[in-house]
């Protein structure tokens, strides 16, 4: 393989540095004391409490999933810290001006704006660093409109009922293995509420940022949308460069109601491990949105591009009649990255509609699969699917798998299933640089080209980025 | 304006070139043919900088600069160019997207004014009445589910926006009909100049009663086995490439 395409894709990792603050973390280890301890720490409610100790006590019957098409040494969760916080100087911020300064540099050095005036064009965003939410901003603009944007421990808190009523709704405790785990040992995250009938007027944003070596990440994110209402939430993600494996198994579930609408992305940027393979994030993450309501609309769209493994499958219940589910996604590979990411499409109500557009770009010795369920119950009267998954090798050593599973129980329903494969060589960049386009910019082309239809469901700034951050990741890869 | 002189080239370790001596002067129009697997491609290949070749020996000059010493798209920006034998799909790039880059790359380098997507639109409408392509061609995706006719007349279409000092292409005529071959054909000879040289890699002789050489070079197991002018390539039509062949095994041309 010519250099050209080597240099095209081994950039280094931007945002590997850590940061250097004193936590408060407890000892490696899970058990029930630990459960308990995370609780106390944050002075939970008895039945909160309960629901960890009760998806503790089924996870502790539960295997870890071997059908993904990835390999890994299997964590030892005996050696995870299960709580790592940045240690507060008070107990409680007035300000963020109290907030510790390293800790706002390396916000600033992410590019996350957490002071409000230096935002970019009006994005609220909440701040978890390890375990613990740092900070949110724009909230009392948010709250005039009725709107609740806060870290999900606040939420117990100050809107114990709601939390209560919607947690594990979507994806129940026991649902898979990394679901339970973080049911029993997630420590923060980020709580939306939208009331009925109110357009959240600014895109909502989480940036999750792992810092301690041994720490895992286990965030939970909830956002419901009450009838009417519609909200447009980010999530980016970073994670320092160790060489050793960090575990990060988020839960995140979002409740559409009659006419809501909700739109989630995510640019997940951890880190991948180096070329050869060594450390990286092990991303597991359930991700579930229920379109509960009639004519509700919950939209995935990720492009993700870290992780040295990622198992993710953001999916979409359709349970409402007319709902609509959506699923947009770029994963991109490289070096001995693996992935195996997709979506399920569940029709259970009438005339739900699901769309499904997945592209996968695989350099260097990277693994990328496709695995997607289309599933049509028997009530699901006038259901219909177009499934769209492409994939592009890069160089001659990468390899992509699509795995689509369709299950149809109503005969009114149709399903359409496309998928193509193509491949960036040594030719195609050959007829760019014939144009007198150099590689970089050719692979660049070509990527967002194959990328297009995903990309320009993104809010513009992610778009941007997105882009930016694809040529980054290729670096070196093409030659 | 491009000498080659005892050029060898390889690929995975199994030689395709085995000395090449040419020289292609501002004005001329050369013709390479030969029996299919001759090496007469791999030379236009070696020529653009494919990085599946390998040059092992010899030298080439293009206006004077050590060709090897430039990366492929510097090449193309010094006004190299290669009309593709297959042209590479690309889709979600636009046609014209891809032909404004191009241009305005080219532009740069020769220190001319790039320009923005309303002054190419004027630009490009004009260059392709030349190759007689339908506009839909400049919105869709750079050659995907494009004829193989329709790929040709996108190559040159980029010559056309280019306009190379020297260009090579590579079986023009392959996959186009008659029609089209001379509608192509005219439109390269229209973008000929005193100033300009072109090199015509064919296997069959029809292109070059459109586009006349005035030389022409039989090449075959990595060699140039004979030179001629224009009249070489009739009797190549009349009487195959087979006695060539044995005239060189004979001890004769070299």
């Amino acid at each position: 393989m010519s250099t050209t395409l080597n240099v095209v894709t081994s950039q280094a990792y931007k945002y590997g540095f850590v940061t250097d603050i004193e936590a408060d973390s407890v000892a490696p280890g899970l058990s029930e004391d630990v459960i308990r301890f995370i609780s106390a720490k944050k002075g939970e409610p008895d039945w909160l409490l309960e629901f960890r100790l009760k998806a503790y006590r089924h996870w502790l019957t539960m295997a870890e999933p071997e059908w993904a098409k990835v390999e890994y040494p299997k964590p030892d969760f005996q050696k995870i810290v299960y709580y790592s916080a940045p240690k507060p100087k008070k107990p409680q911020y007035a300000s963020l001006d109290e907030v510790d300064p390293e800790l706002r540099r390396t916000f600033e050095k992410l590019g996350v704006p957490i002071h409000e005036q230096e935002a970019l064009a009006g994005v609220a965003v909440d701040v978890v660093f390890d375990s613990v939410s740092v900070t949110t901003t724009y909230r009392e603009k948010l709250a005039a409109v009725g709107i609740i944007f806060c870290s999900f421990s606040e939420a117990v808190k100050s809107h114990p009922d709601l939390v209560k009523k919607y947690l594990g709704s979507v994806v129940p405790s026991s649902d898979n293995f990394y679901a339970a785990l973080n049911s029993a040992v997630f420590t923060d995250g980020s709580f939306v509420f939208i009331p009925k009938g109110v357009a959240c007027p600014m895109d909502l944003s989480t940036y999750f940022r792992i810092n301690n070596k041994e720490s895992g990440q286990f965030e939970r994110t909830l956002i419901i949308a009450e009838e009417g209402a519609s909200v447009s939430y980010l999530e980016g993600c970073t994670a320092p460069q160790f060489d050793t494996n960090q575990l990060h198994a988020a839960v995140v579930e979002l409740v559409a109601l009659d006419d809501a609408s909700i739109k989630y992305s995510t640019v997940q940027n951890w880190y991948a491990g180096d070329k050869d393979g060594k450390g990286g994030i092990f991303n597991f993450v359930t991700k579930r949105g229920l379109c509960k309501g009639k004519r509700s609309h919950i939209s995935w769209t990720q492009v993700e591009t870290g992780s040295a493994i990622t198992w993710k499958y953001p999916s979409c219940v359709l349970l409402g009649d007319d709902s609509i589910g959506e699923f947009y996604s770029v994963a991109l590979t490289n070096h001995k990255q693996q992935a195996d990411t997709g979506t399920k499409m569940i029709h259970i109500g009438r005339n739900t509609k699901s769309t499904i557009v997945s592209k996968g770009i695989s350099a260097g010795d990277s693994s990328n699969s496709y695995r997607g369920l289309v599933k049509v119950q028997p009530k699901a009267e006038g259901a219909r699917n177009f499934s769209q998954c492409d994939s592009m090798l890069i160089g001659q050593s990468s390899s992509a798998s699509t795995f689509p599973y369709i299950e149809v129980q109503n005969r009114s329903a149709r399903v359409e299933h496309e998928a193509t494969t193509s491949k960036i060589g040594e030719e195609q960049l050959l007829y760019f640089q014939q144009r007198g386009i150099p590689a970089e910019e050719a692979i660049s082309m070509i990527i967002n080209g194959f990328c297009k239809d995903v990309f320009r469901e993104l809010p513009m700034e992610f778009a941007v980025e997105a882009t930016k951050l694809l040529s980054l990741k290729l670096e070196g890869s093409v030659g | 304006m491009l000498s080659i002189k005892n050029l060898t080239a390889s690929i995975n370790g199994t030689p395709v070139l085995k000395g090449i001596d040419l020289e292609i002067k501002a004005g001329e129009i050369h013709a390479i043919m030969g029996p299919n697997g001759s090496g007469k491609s791999t030379l236009g290949k070696v020529l653009v900088g494919h990085p599946a070749y390998e040059v092992t020996g010899g030298e080439v000059l293009y206006e004077g600069r050590n060709l090897f010493e430039m990366a492929a798209d510097e090449r193309a920006r010094a006004g190299l160019f290669m009309g593709f034998q297959h042209p590479i799909e690309v889709p979600g790039v636009s046609n014209a997207a891809f032909l404004r880059l191009a241009y305005n790359k080219k532009a740069e380098a020769d220190g001319r004014d790039e320009l923005d997507p309303l002054e190419f639109d004027d630009f490009i409408h004009e260059k392709i009445k030349l190759v007689a392509m339908r506009e839909e061609f400049l919105d869709r995706s750079l050659n995907e589910g494009f004829s193989g006719g329709e790929k040709k007349r996108n190559e040159i279409l980029q010559m056309a926006v280019l306009e190379p000092k020297l260009a090579i292409l590579d079986e023009l005529d392959s996959g186009l009909d008659i029609d089209a071959l001379r509608v192509l054909g005219e439109a390269v000879n229209r973008l000929q100049r005193p100033d300009r040289a072109l090199l015509i890699i064919t296997h069959f002789p029809r292109i070059l009663e459109t586009i006349q050489p005035q030389f022409v070079h039989v090449l075959s197991g990595g060699r140039i086995l004979k030179s001629a002018g224009k009249e070489l390539a009739t009797e190549l039509e009349d009487r195959g490439y087979d006695w060539v062949l044995e005239e060189a095994a004979a001890g004769g041309a070299r």
